[in-house]
């Protein structure tokens, strides 16, 4: 116990330095900012969208996007690989929802669905986009999980790793198209560019949706009925 | 002060507090939660700081990096909790074993 307390007392003032050292730094910045901000108003014609947080996401920085629905792919393999299968089923549906729980579900979830999709168009103009449409996509499908809702066995096979692979990989197909087109990566032609960014964002949504959902579930779908069928075997 | 450098203030706050309880804990859903608190704080800089002077319109490019943080932030949560129950599940109890109580 000792040694946790010496741990605080040096810890403090450490901390308290690190705090004032940052602090110090944000309240130094200049009134304005200065390089990015600029760039990217004077680009936003070319973007094909008017709203320059989606315009940056989508078309200045697609690559981080990119990245990042690689990112959310990764850590839902990771999470499925763990196979934490056996811990969870003790847990789970020991209770059925209550009635709360299951009417509110069945009235919000066609509700989340539109407003995902207002979302995901409201984007090219107004803040929106495939990050907070995709988000609401997921907290309905934590709520239907949560409600005790589960996919048929069908579906979470072949259909379910579509999904949440169609992002990574029309973002890559549409890198691949833009390379060919003009020459750079994720370069979209200055008239289209509007076009490939609702196509983008709409599997985008789909994929950041159901990755998120299917890492809430945290264990592989349909999984036990498998190894089922191998025991039979 | 402006309300910009204020909020910013306040994220920093919420980093070192989340450093802190970082540091201090041994239970590694707590150790987890620091790091969110942490990213959170650093969250509210970036938002804070891309609207600096107030008739300016706020600067994207940061508002654009926390849209693309916080969906990563939830995925490596995630992650991190399933990590968690992984070793509780083999060791008995959340916590990391320490070299030195051995």
């Amino acid at each position: 116990m000792s040694r946790k307390n010496l741990l605080q007392i040096l810890l403090l003032p450490l901390l308290l330095t690190l705090a004032a050292g940052l602090g110090y730094a944000v309240l130094s910045l200049p009134e304005q900012p200065q390089y990015l901000h600029k760039l990217v108003i004077e680009n936003m014609t070319e973007s094909g969208v008017s709203h320059p947080v989606t315009a940056v996401l989508l078309n200045f920085r697609g690559y981080d996007t990119l990245l990042e629905m690689v990112v959310l792919l990764l850590a839902l393999l990771a999470v499925w690989s763990l196979d934490m299968t056996d811990s969870q089923h003790k847990t789970s549906h020991k209770t059925a929802p209550s009635l709360v729980l299951d009417s509110l579900t069945r009235l919000l979830t066609p509700v989340l669905i539109l407003v995902t999709a207002y979302l995901l168009w409201v984007g090219a103009h107004a803040p929106g986009g495939a990050f907070q449409a995709g988000s609401v996509l997921a907290a309905s499908g934590v709520l239907l999980l949560l409600a005790g809702w589960r996919i048929s066995d069908k579906l979470t096979a072949l259909p379910l790793r579509i999904i949440l692979v169609a992002g990574p990989s029309v973002f890559i197909i549409i890198s691949a198209l833009t390379m060919l087109l003009e020459g750079q990566l994720l370069k979209y032609p200055t008239d289209q560019a509007g076009v490939f960014i609702v196509i983008l964002e709409t599997v985008a949504t789909l994929s950041i949706g159901t990755t998120l959902a299917a890492l809430f579930l945290g264990i592989r779908p349909g999984k036990p009925d498998k190894d089922k069928g191998r025991e039979h075997e | 002060m402006n309300p910009a450098n204020f909020y910013a203030l306040v994220g920093i706050g919420l980093f070192s507090i989340g450093l802190y309880a970082l540091i201090m804990n041994d239970h590694l859903l707590r150790k987890i939660l620091a790091i969110n608190i942490m990213g959170s704080g650093v969250f509210l800089v970036l938002v804070a700081l891309a609207r600096r002077a107030e008739n300016m319109p706020a600067d994207p490019v940061p508002h654009a990096m926390v849209i693309t943080g916080i969906v990563v932030a939830v995925s490596a949560t995630a992650l991190a909790l399933t990590l968690m129950l992984r070793v509780a599940a083999e060791t008995g109890q959340a916590t990391l074993p320490d070299e030195g109580e051995k």
